[in-house]
């Protein structure tokens, strides 16, 4: 979509979609204010790394490098986790109202930079600039308000509990500034202390966020956000003055943190991968089903763990909503993220893209048949088209396998029962999606999929008041509303059994 | 409107490569049209009422409304790109009126600004003096009619008259077709009729089919727009359900309002409508127009329903002949912002020739 000399006349004729570029100024900008390199931020300070490492971070849609960033090294974890220990005592023993008033405050603050997150977070992560400002900034404060709430009700809500302490977070590249919320937010509202570590592909608004707690008078030492990869991740899990892990990426890492925490008595709580199913049932409103696959799977690029990637229709209307599926993906538009018209953005890094490519290469040679629209994706930076997989047994690996790319499996099936019976042949269970104008159908079908959320016609819908989190292979633990405070709360007879103290 | 030779420099930059008219390309729109240019190649000649596929269609609400919050921001369209599209949508205008109150003053105004609907300076500005730009259709009550007709002749413009006892269409059944005729002899070369709601709601379909059927046979070459009355047919499911039918009985248009409902033109009824004239494509390769009506005011309204017929339904239902916005206000605002991508600054309604 490079600009064109073109004239109104020849526009008036071919009617394309010329472009439609959001700035990127206010996020260069910013970005230039923390030339040539941005420190991490501990007990209300932006310091070095202890040993001088960086690393790049890269504009997945252009390839060029953003910023540089600490990679912290057990050293600056350790700081981070005592900055945060001697915050603790100060922070738990404000009365909730006093918490709330910082929820709030850091929720205005998110609201009143909006626009540079949604633009930073778009360069970072390769999403398009219409997600990131219709979905997670908003997201992102509404998560911020809604947990002021629980600050300010929870003595009175969860008599005889307290925070659980100091909390290692560590979230994912796939929602980078919503998923510090989702840890965040709650954490602090609970009255625990933080030590954040987004992904090493997108920390750029997780530190943007740090600094707007700094200037929203977040007490020091509160909120503490250190970047680096997985050693650094590792460096916090084994932490041992580290009170409670919470971890959201995939099932893989997920097991490693498992086993690394277990018997040390620190608190877990993981939201790992998913395959979720997309049941259609043929009386189904065919023509919205589509739309709810774009939603389900080329939604954030396929990146999502809740994903709608399997699709089971049944049998009767099967070739129909194929066909009108193809037909849409038609019309889906990549390109530029930072374009106000595209429908999907670029892949985050290049190995995530190596993997889409190689799992859709085993679905071929598997012999299941692959769909892609016929117009090209741009050359430029790490894009993949939608795609769509037919005659896909539950054997094949691209029905088992997560993905986490634009790649939707699609298979048949005869009965409700075998629906469901498909439905729940994974090793997963984050989340579901049931398509029928049946309501009986729905209320049937829905509590016999073993998922952590069911959506009857919808998808991808999500609200702080309504908690998310999976079953099985998808991890434990809820985020968001009264069930995902239980995760940072801790019963006040257990700090007297002194397993930790 | 006082241009500075400052501005002048900055739009003739903007619009490096608009003012040289392509060389081998015949202009989509002739100097002087003849109204056959508005009909399709292949008429919708209809087809025999398939009860089965009619009682068949289920419309999900909330999932329409998301599909239709989201079209306005998928998309969008700017600098030329956005001029451009303004310019298809003058040519898509049912330019209207319908008051208890108008008389041949008024109307003539209108059909005035239908020949130019936008300033000259601002045609030669943006370089479409070849492109001979004017609205798609007049459309007025029947007793106008004949003002319109005469105001029109030679320029190409069909003249519309809403028909079939407008807006509720409750008059005696060969009133409504007799006022059919009417309009025809007095001129009119389109015909917007309306539905008897009470068909749908009660979900008498025969009886819908042959109504709209009975209309379309009075038309005889005029093109039939069928007005639903959305506003008051309850449920999106009646909207598919009716938008069939009407097709079925042989609509060239489906249309959403009359502009007198409560609730006119409404993005979410647009989508549902649009997905059954492409289901009916898909089903019998005719293609059925679209023309949303009422409350459409504003150019970023309007540039929101060719997003939805792009989408939706491809390219050629961008065209008058396929898709019309019923509307009269909203040329005004189109004119403005067309200003503003020549000049630079949005100017006030009043330096735009009145409707």
């Amino acid at each position: 979509m490079k600009e064109t000399a073109l004239g109104v006349t020849e526009i008036f004729e071919t009617m394309e979609y010329g472009p439609a570029p959001e700035s990127d100024k206010p996020a260069l900008d910013w970005l230039a204010g923390h030339d040539p390199a941005f420190g991490i931020y501990l007990g209300g300070r932006w310091v070095k790394g202890s040993d001088g490492k960086l690393f790049d971070v890269i504009n997945p849609a252009t390839t060029q490098r953003l910023a540089r960033v600490v990679q912290a090294g057990a050293p600056d974890v350790d700081a981070a986790v005592r900055a945060a220990r001697e915050a603790l005592p100060g922070w738990a023993a404000l009365p909730g109202h006093a918490r709330a008033r910082h929820l709030y405050a850091l929720a205005r603050g998110v609201q009143k930079h909006a626009r540079l997150l949604a633009v930073l977070e778009s360069m970072d992560n390769g999403k398009s600039i219409r997600e990131t400002r219709d979905l997670d900034i908003p997201l992102v404060a509404r998560h911020f308000y809604h947990h002021a709430g629980w600050a300010q009700l929870r003595d009175a809500e969860f008599p005889g509990h307290g925070p659980v302490g100091v909390v290692g977070q560590i979230i994912p590249w796939n929602f980078p500034l919503l998923m510090v919320a989702w840890k965040v937010a709650p954490a602090l509202a609970a009255g625990n202390t933080v030590v954040l570590k987004p992904a090493e592909f997108t920390p750029l608004t997780a530190l943007a966020f740090a600094e707007i707690a700094h200037q929203a008078g977040l007490p020091a030492g509160v909120l503490n956000v250190i970047t680096g990869d997985g050693t650094t991740g590792k460096l916090l899990v084994d932490h041992p003055d580290v009170d409670k892990i919470a971890f959201t990426g995939s099932t893989e890492v997920g097991r490693i943190i498992r086993q690394a925490t277990a018997g040390s008595g620190k608190r877990l709580s993981l939201e790992l991968g998913g395959k979720s199913p997309f049941v259609v049932f043929e009386d189904a409103d065919l023509d919205s089903v589509v739309e709810g696959v774009v939603d389900a799977i080329w939604f954030n690029q396929g990146q999502v763990c809740c994903a709608g990637s399997r699709l089971l229709v049944q049998e009767g209307v099967a070739q129909r909503l194929i066909a009108k599926l193809r037909a849409r993906m038609e019309k889906l538009r990549v390109g530029p993220p930072l374009d106000k018209a595209v429908d999907m953005g670029a892949i985050v890094a290049p190995v995530q893209l190596e993997r889409i490519r190689g799992l859709v290469n085993k679905g071929v040679e598997e012999g299941a048949k692959m769909w892609q629209p016929s117009w090209a994706c741009p050359t430029e930076g790490y894009f993949y088209p939608p795609t769509l997989f037919t005659d896909v047994s539950p054997a094949a690996t691209i029905a088992q396998v997560e993905i986490f790319g634009p790649v939707l499996v699609s298979m048949s099936f005869r009965t409700p029962t075998e629906a469901v019976e498909l439905a729940n042949n994974t090793p997963y269970g984050l989340a579901a999606s049931v398509w029928t104008e049946n309501i009986n159908l729905a209320l049937d079908i829905a509590p016999k999929i073993k998922a952590g959320v069911v959506w009857v016609n919808c998808t991808n819908l999500f609200d702080a008041a309504s908690g998310f989190g999976g079953y099985r292979e998808s991890g434990f633990g809820r985020e968001g509303g009264r069930e995902g405070m239980w995760e940072y709360l801790k019963a006040d007879w257990e700090s007297g059994l002194g397993a930790r103290d | 409107m006082k241009v500075t030779r400052e501005q002048q420099q900055k739009t003739t930059e903007r619009l490096a490569g608009a003012s040289a008219p392509p060389a081998a390309r015949p202009p989509v729109i002739g100097e002087e049209r003849d109204v056959e240019v508005h009909r399709r190649p292949v008429r919708n000649p209809g087809a025999p009422l398939d009860l089965e596929s009619v009682r068949a269609l289920r419309v999900n609400r909330s999932a329409v409304e998301r599909r239709a919050a989201t079209i306005p921001t998928r998309r969008t369209v700017k600098k030329q790109w956005q001029a451009a599209w303004l310019l298809r949508a003058i040519t898509c205008m049912d330019l209207t009126t319908l008051q208890g109150d108008d008389t041949p003053g008024n109307v003539l105004r209108l059909c005035a600004k239908a020949r130019r609907p936008l300033r000259d300076d601002l045609v030669d500005a943006l370089g479409v003096a070849h492109l001979g730009l004017k609205v798609g259709a007049v459309c007025v009550y029947h007793a106008l009619v004949p003002v319109a007709a005469q105001a029109l002749a030679g320029s190409g413009i069909p003249v519309a008259a809403v028909s079939t006892g407008f807006p509720a269409g409750l008059s005696p059944f060969r009133q409504r077709v007799e006022e059919i005729h009417a309009s025809l002899e007095a001129g009119a070369r389109e015909i917007d009729v309306v539905i008897t709601r009470a068909h749908v709601l009660t979900g008498n379909w025969e009886a819908l089919y042959d109504e709209v059927r009975a209309f379309r046979e009075a038309c005889g070459d005029a093109l039939l727009k069928v007005i639903l009355g959305t506003g008051e047919l309850a449920t999106l499911t009646n909207v598919a359900r009716a938008s069939r039918v009407a097709m079925l009985a042989g609509a060239d248009f489906i249309k959403t309002s009359t502009g007198k409902e409560p609730v006119n033109a409404t993005l979410p009824v647009g989508v549902v409508m649009v997905r059954q004239i492409r289901e009916y494509a898909e089903d019998t390769g005719h293609q059925v127009g679209f023309k949303p009506a009422g409350g459409i005011r504003t150019a970023k309204s309007a540039l929101e329903w060719l997003y939805l017929m792009k989408e939706e339904l491809g390219n050629a239902w961008l065209a008058a002949e396929l898709f019309r916005l019923g509307a009269s206000a909203l040329l005004t605002d189109i004119e403005r912002q067309l200003e503003h991508f020549v000049t630079g600054r949005y100017s006030a309604s009043h330096r735009h020739p009145m409707v």
